[in-house]
């Protein structure tokens, strides 16, 4: 299949998925248990997604893993995406190199 | 087409463009080393302007999913904008028309649909464009010179630039989950499951896309059930 048929698929569904409320079901979610579910679905797919495939995601599990405690660490003190983000690459870095030096 | 709203609109985007442009960097070196090339990495982020959904696209493209599963996995990890569009279509109110829906629908992402709902003037068509253009040239700027890079760079390095999607993923979730604790219990519920469907052999059968969206359908609907948000959270 041609990936640019997979780009239009992604496409034009999250675009459907945004656009069609703002245009044509402008009325509240009335449903408690609907709109609880939306509420708690960014939180449940993001950490699906992070974990366990962060582990696997570097040459060694052992990186991984570095990369997963010290964005914990961070995020867990309240420091932004972007330094987040950047320590998570850096503990990867650190921790092959130190590897490489131990071998 | 009122230009000082305009440009009150694009101040307000920079720091969402400055950090969009930062992360999709991750996601376009993660598209490198996963085999697509820099320009449909770019495409991919120009067309859907949305973190997780593409990163879930993205292991899709890859594992070759059927597009039923892309379908699906997009409907469940971005189901989520359309609450954010139905509070987005109240907060604007009855002037602003049908057309430009369809265009500020497009850019409706998490931090965008923030900082429009945060502003106390009434939301006007020229504010929302411009609020939406830094992000979206950060966004697809960054992806682009994130796979440049990619290209270039040693695959330790790529490798390493990959875990900043992690990592913001991380940053976005773990401060809720302190103050709230349903939200903390929605995420030990997923990561068992995710752990689950990558550990157990028989469940490893079960494509990437259709188990983030099981995860992520079964552990939102526990929680759901347990814990029912209070109505006050939902005027937000």
């Amino acid at each position: 299949m041609s990936i640019y048929t997979y780009i239009l698929t992604m496409a034009v569904t999250t675009y459907l998925i945004r656009v069609i409320p703002l245009t044509i079901f402008r009325k509240p979610i009335r449903s408690r248990f609907l709109r609880s579910f939306l509420h708690y679905v960014p939180y449940a797919c993001l950490t699906a997604m992070t974990f366990p495939a962060i582990l696997t995601s570097t040459a060694t599990i052992i990186s991984g893993a570095a990369a997963l405690i010290v964005a914990v660490v961070l995020a867990y003190r309240g420091k932004s995406l972007l330094t987040v983000s950047l320590a998570a690459s850096a503990a990867v870095m650190i921790t092959e190199w130190v590897l490489i030096i131990v071998k | 087409m009122k230009w000082n709203e305009f440009k009150k609109g694009i101040h307000t985007g920079l720091p969402v463009g400055l950090g969009y442009f930062s992360v999709s960097f991750g996601f376009g070196a993660m598209a490198i080393a996963q085999g697509l090339s820099a320009f449909h990495a770019t495409l991919i982020s120009a067309t859907n302007l949305t973190s997780a959904g593409q990163f879930a696209g993205l292991t899709l493209i890859v594992a070759m999913g059927t597009l039923w599963e892309m379908v699906m996995t997009q409907l469940v990890i971005n189901s989520r904008y359309s609450l954010m569009s139905i509070a987005l279509a109240q907060r604007m109110g009855e002037k602003i028309g049908f057309l430009p829906r369809l265009l500020i629908a497009f850019f409706n992402t998490d931090e965008i649909f923030a900082l429009a709902m945060a502003r106390r003037e009434p939301l006007t068509v020229p504010f929302l464009l411009g609020l939406g253009t830094l992000p979206i040239l950060g966004w697809t700027g960054g992806t682009l010179m994130g796979a440049l890079a990619g290209s270039v760079l040693p695959t330790d390095i790529r490798a390493a630039l990959g875990v900043m999607l992690y990592g913001m993923f991380i940053a976005i979730v773990i401060p809720p989950a302190r103050q709230e604790k349903p939200v903390c219990i929605v995420m030990i519920l997923a990561l068992i499951l995710s752990s689950l469907f990558a550990w157990i052999p028989a469940l490893q059968q079960v494509s990437a896309g259709i188990s983030i969206v099981l995860c992520t359908v079964i552990a939102a609907a526990v929680c759901a059930l347990l814990f029912p948000i209070r109505d006050e959270e939902v005027a937000e």
